[in-house]
């Protein structure tokens, strides 16, 4: 099946103040995103995600390079009748109530008042705002408007959900709420492209993830293929005295444990034998794998090593 | 269609449930009613006096509502991301534009049917037959709905405190446009002189929509005289606002 989105060689500048100067927001950037797929762009502040996400939507024009959504231009209509979006920090018509919003958007796709009432209540429930309905977008909370945000980009029902930093700003419990909300839509085929800077949500949920540091690309691919699936080193928590010959480093916790961070599980068991013959004991073992922060982190430190190197 | 439309009944939503509007009307109404006190201190015709106040008070209440919602209609939507969601529907930019002006226009006739409507009934509560100031009104409108296509052209580029003094200078300008005549016949340099035919050209003449004097006066106003001032305010209208979609269609959202 063809890609529901196609970014090739795509580079967009910002002029400075008055003109002077400019600013690479997005560089060179290539990737596509497959059917059914949950795609994470990360990155750190300023890394240049929105300025992609607004390239998807035709609310910034591309210096250079091509965007497709469905093999279409972003600027064509028939392109946008089948996405839905939710933007960062969200600020919709606040006069309006969440019904009323939610039946602006539903005209916008020319869905019919029938169809409209019954979608607006399915969008509602889904999303928890149930018995908000008639309440006025500026009573809301940050967290309401971005579940009505959300409400907005699922009810017509659209093949891609454009999400740019879905979970900020959010409680941990709406955080939660949002990962379910976007793992049932991928269950029901749809294609989720989101921005975050919150790593541990994408890494709970994505299925491929591309890592963006000052405009460029720094990593794409499956989780399991950027960071080692297998554990790349132990952690021990030792209670008692750790004698000097042991491996590996050291460190002492606030109740006085020690923490252990030894290479492997094959240097484990010199440590544990040891330990126990100094007469200490063994209070965890934790094997730890290279998680998406330390990809993250690891690729960023490169990207600055190269940019000093240069 | 659907898409204006929708645009058009929210813009008009928002209008309706701004508290400015109803001050404005408020005072519009207020002076409406006050014009008759006004006439009772004038010697002679009372009616003239009403009318006079009655026709001015609709029409500048509506130049205040033109510029004033018109100005940030387009840079409001922008500044608070509003229209970030609305363009990622499948929404043209220019339907956008097209519906915002719509939505502004429903209110400015509202607003000619309120306050033009209770000056018609202040002057048949004084005995004499209103229906005589109908064509000056409706032609009012019009001129409402040219500086609001200046309003929405300006705030499609511009922060809304400049769109309102653009509007307001185009506004001015458009009812001193025979003033460029005759600032022509004055001036001897070729340069000068040009500059005076090309601002007559493309300035609105808005003295051509102004029928106030004639109706307070109860002249009869040809019906060609005002078809023709109403067809050239309505392209004149209708061209500004392809302007400001042209506008808008290159503007990014960074």
């Amino acid at each position: 099946m063809s890609a529901v989105i196609e970014i090739r060689n795509l580079r967009k500048a910002f002029r400075g103040h008055l003109g002077i100067g400019s600013h690479v927001a997005v560089d060179d950037l290539t990737l596509s995103v497959a059917p059914g797929e949950i795609f994470g762009l990360l990155g750190p502040n300023g890394a240049g995600k929105t300025t992609t996400l607004k390239m998807l939507l035709a609310l910034v024009k591309p210096d250079s390079g091509t965007v497709e959504l469905f093999g279409r231009s972003p600027r064509d209509v028939e392109a946008r009748k089948r996405l839905g979006f939710l933007p960062e920090n969200p600020y919709f018509y606040d006069y309006l109530t969440a019904v009323e919003f939610l039946d602006l958007y539903g005209r916008l796709h020319h869905l019919g008042a029938a169809e409209r009432k019954r979608r607006i209540d399915a969008a509602i429930e889904r999303v928890g705002l149930t018995g908000r309905e008639r309440t006025p977008l500026r009573k809301f909370s940050k967290g309401m408007v971005q579940r009505v945000g959300l409400a907005q980009a699922i009810q017509h029902d659209p093949e891609l959900v454009i999400l740019d930093e879905p979970m900020s700003g959010l409680d941990p419990v709406g955080r939660r709420e949002v990962r379910d909300l976007i793992l049932a839509l991928k269950a029901q085929g749809k294609t989720i492209f989101f921005s975050s800077h919150i790593l541990q949500d994408a890494e709970m949920i994505c299925d491929r993830v591309a890592i963006l540091f000052k405009g460029k690309l720094r990593a794409i691919g499956r989780l399991d293929d950027l960071a080692s699936p297998t554990a790349k080193w132990v952690e021990v928590t030792v209670r008692g005295p750790v004698p000097d010959g042991v491996p590996g480093t050291r460190r002492v916790n606030p109740d006085g444990t020690t923490l252990l961070t030894v290479t492997g599980f094959d240097a484990l068991a010199p440590v544990v034998s040891a330990v126990t013959a100094a007469g200490g004991t063994i209070a965890g073992v934790w094997p730890r794998r290279e998680s998406l922060e330390d990809l993250f982190l690891r690729e960023i430190g490169r990207a600055k090593t190269e940019e000093r190197a240069s | 269609m659907t898409a204006i439309a929708a645009v058009a009944l929210n813009t008009f939503r928002e209008a309706i449930r701004d508290r400015v509007l109803y001050l404005l009307l408020a005072v519009a109404l207020v002076v409406v009613a006050g014009s008759r006190f006004v006439a009772m201190l004038t010697v002679g015709s009372e009616t003239k006096i009403v009318k006079d106040l009655g026709l001015a008070a609709v029409s500048i209440f509506g130049l205040l509502i033109a510029v004033f919602i018109g100005v940030s209609l387009v840079s409001k939507e922008i500044e608070r991301r509003t229209v970030y969601t609305l363009l990622a529907q499948p929404v043209a930019r220019w339907q956008f534009v097209a519906g915002k002006y719509a939505g502004l226009l429903l209110v400015l006739a509202a607003n000619v049917l309120v306050v033009g409507g209770s000056v018609l009934a202040a002057v048949g509560l004084l005995g004499e037959s209103p229906w005589g100031l109908v064509p000056a009104m409706a032609l009012i409108f019009v001129e409402l709905g040219v500086v609001a296509a200046f309003a929405i052209l300006f705030s499609s580029f511009t922060n809304p405190i400049l769109a309102a003094v653009g509007t307001f200078a185009v506004y001015v300008a458009g009812h001193l446009s025979w003033s460029f005549d005759l600032l022509k016949k004055r001036v001897t340099t070729g340069a000068g002189r040009q500059l005076c035919d090309i601002l007559h050209a493309v300035l609105p003449n808005l003295d051509r929509l102004d029928l106030k004097a004639d109706a307070v006066h109860g002249a009869a106003i040809p019906a060609g005289t005002f078809a023709a001032a109403a067809v050239y305010g309505l392209c004149y209208a209708a061209a500004v606002v392809v302007l400001a979609c042209i506008v808008f269609e290159r503007r990014e959202f960074a």
